[in-house]
């Protein structure tokens, strides 16, 4: 390997092999063709936040319209208007809940504060318009999409999810439970075994 | 039809359309159909290799290459083609409008006349120039004054600094070009391009074509000329007036549009003129390799080679870094330049061995033209290994 012009050969053998191989064994070919295939996204992914529903798309939402995440959004993209019956009393839950996608800048902090879990990062990407104002900003029927989706995307932190509002739900069923007890009972009786956690 | 009258369709075509006309407009139409003819054909030569460049490429890189325009991408040079056309086509304020306009298409235009003497099948030579050679030579130097006035034109000091850099080299690299070429024209003793071509026809009851790339002084001037070749189109791994990846395309940096599209086109007719010239000189010109397979059309020989040639260029562009400035020059000066006199010598000890007798003359006669190129060859290249060993990256 000592004769001048070997490392061209040896690289002209490299090259031909290369071109050649692309053509025998196609795993070489590490190019995803993205828009008849895509990869994945990672569990981890994150992009635009959705609101979570369970059952109902509407009336299953868990949002609360308490505001924390049009609050603490930093660049304020979230415009939540809570719902209101006929007297004017404040109901728990949004008549108007929009995020303009065009100023979110994907920073999770929504999600973070929720303290229903309500809110959380999608994965979807394929997102461009052809309408530059209205087309970006999305609507609470837009953003609203099921619990099972969710468990879709993001399983492990779906799970965690899950198990903790169970555990709530859990709990305050026994409180119901105790507090219903305690009504029926006697004044005086001793505090239900309940009152522990599960 | 029979295989004669295939290898004349096109000459045969152009008497009948030349025996329509009015005989006092018969010599200029003649050349006028002639340029139409190379400037469509390459025109669309031009098209299908930057589709199969980037098809190449892109396989010897373990990719695709374009497939999205059209089948497999051969709609591809379409949408380029257009893309470049309706590309807003800038002009520096402080430059030369008129060079600044004519640069292109004075290197276009030197390329294209080189074409004019080569000859791409049996009678399909647009001119038989006594001084073919020369001609060729004559026309595609001109291509430097081409780059000089983009560069010059364009009025900044980058695009000055490039086509100082792209002159230097095609200065350098044309004497090993015209210098590799001279054993040919030695043997054959003519500059006539059709004569060379013909020269090389497989002599009566041979299977073998007698092309120049089969003795060692033709191999080693082929070898020779094609490096210089691929320098003087400034293709890689000699691109350093382009250098798209350090200086942004040198001589065309102030270009844009169709202007930069026809730098591009220069190089590509100049890379194919190139590889004409070094088929006709050295690959038997439009003759087949074997004498069993003449019933081919000479022109389907000349285009086959051109498109061989073309491979390689890509095969090389695909497989080779480019070379620092300092090392293309000495490459050019101090190995090509004194490779391609000695050739010239084994070509003249070729020809002047060619009457010996003896028995065994031929085997002696091949060995010492061989031991004549490779000698110096190697001595020539002494400490190469010192000069590009390992580099030692110091800030890195």
């Amino acid at each position: 390997m000592s004769v001048p012009g070997s490392g061209i050969l040896k690289g002209l053998v490299e090259t031909a092999r290369n071109f050649a191989g692309s053509y025998v064994s196609p795993e070489r070919l590490v190019t995803v063709q993205y828009p008849e295939e895509s990869l994945p996204p990672p569990e981890n992914a994150r992009n635009f936040p959705f609101l979570v529903y369970d059952e109902d798309p509407d009336k299953g939402l868990r949002c609360v319209a308490c505001k924390i995440c049009e609050k603490e959004c930093p660049p304020q993209c979230i415009y939540i208007v809570a719902e209101r019956d006929e007297k004017g009393k404040v109901l728990k839950r949004p008549r108007i809940f929009d995020i303009d996608i065009s100023v979110c800048m994907n920073c999770q902090i929504c999600a973070e504060v929720c303290p229903f879990d309500a809110i959380k990062m999608d994965t979807e990407f394929e997102l461009s318009r052809y309408e530059r104002f209205g087309a970006l900003l999305l609507h609470k029927q837009d953003l609203a999409k099921s619990n099972e989706y969710y468990r879709r995307i993001h399983p492990t932190e779906a799970a965690e999810v899950d198990a903790r509002l169970a555990e709530d739900r859990a709990r305050q069923q026994a409180k119901a439970a105790a507090a219903k007890a305690a009504a029926a009972s006697p004044a005086g009786a001793p505090a239900p075994a309940a009152d522990k956690t599960p | 039809m029979t295989a004669a009258s295939i290898d004349q369709v096109f000459v045969n075509a152009k008497q009948a359309l030349l025996s329509l006309l009015p005989e006092t407009l018969r010599p200029g139409l003649s050349m006028a159909i002639n340029a139409a003819a190379i400037l469509g054909t390459f025109a669309l030569l031009f098209a299908v290799a930057t589709l199969l460049e980037r098809k190449g490429l892109g396989r010897i890189q373990n990719r695709y290459g374009p497939n999205r325009v059209g089948p497999f991408g051969v709609l591809q040079p379409v949408a380029d083609g257009l893309k470049m056309l309706i590309k807003e086509d800038i002009l520096p304020r402080q430059a030369d409008r008129v060079v600044h306009f004519l640069a292109p298409i004075a290197l276009v235009l030197s390329v294209l006349l080189a074409y004019a003497v080569l000859p791409f099948g049996r009678n399909m030579a647009p001119i038989d120039l006594d001084a073919g050679v020369l001609y060729f030579f004559a026309a595609s130097a001109a291509t430097e004054l081409g780059v000089f006035m983009a560069g010059w034109a364009s009025r900044s000091k980058y695009s000055l600094l490039g086509a100082m850099r792209g002159i230097a080299q095609m200065i350098s690299y044309e004497l090993p070009l015209v210098l590799s070429t001279l054993g040919v024209i030695m043997v054959t003793g003519s500059l006539s391009l059709v004569e060379i071509a013909e020269r090389q026809a497989p002599p009566a009851g041979a299977i073998l074509g007698r092309w120049f790339v089969f003795t060692p002084w033709g191999l080693a001037g082929f070898l020779l000329f094609m490096t210089a070749a691929v320098a003087e189109a400034n293709r890689a791994p000699f691109d350093l007036p382009e250098g798209e990846s350090e200086i942004i395309a040198g001589h065309m940096v102030e270009y844009s549009g169709f202007k930069y599209a026809l730098f591009f086109m220069g190089e590509y007719l100049g890379m194919f003129a190139a590889s004409g010239l070094a088929i006709t000189l050295f690959l038997g010109g439009y003759h087949a390799p074997f004498a069993f397979l003449g019933w081919a059309p000479s022109w389907f020989w000349f285009f086959a080679k051109l498109l061989a040639l073309l491979a390689v260029f890509i095969w090389l562009r695909g497989t080779l870094p480019r070379l620092r400035q300092d090392q293309l020059m000495n490459f050019a000066w101090k190995w090509l330049l004194p490779m391609s006199l000695v050739n010239l010598v084994a070509a003249g000890v070729w020809s002047y061995s060619a009457a010996w007798t003896l028995p065994g003359a031929g085997f002696v006669r091949w060995a010492s033209c061989a031991g004549l190129l490779i000698l110096p060859a190697l001595w020539l290249s002494r400490g190469w290994r010192a000069r590009v060993g390992p580099r030692v990256y110091r800030y890195a």
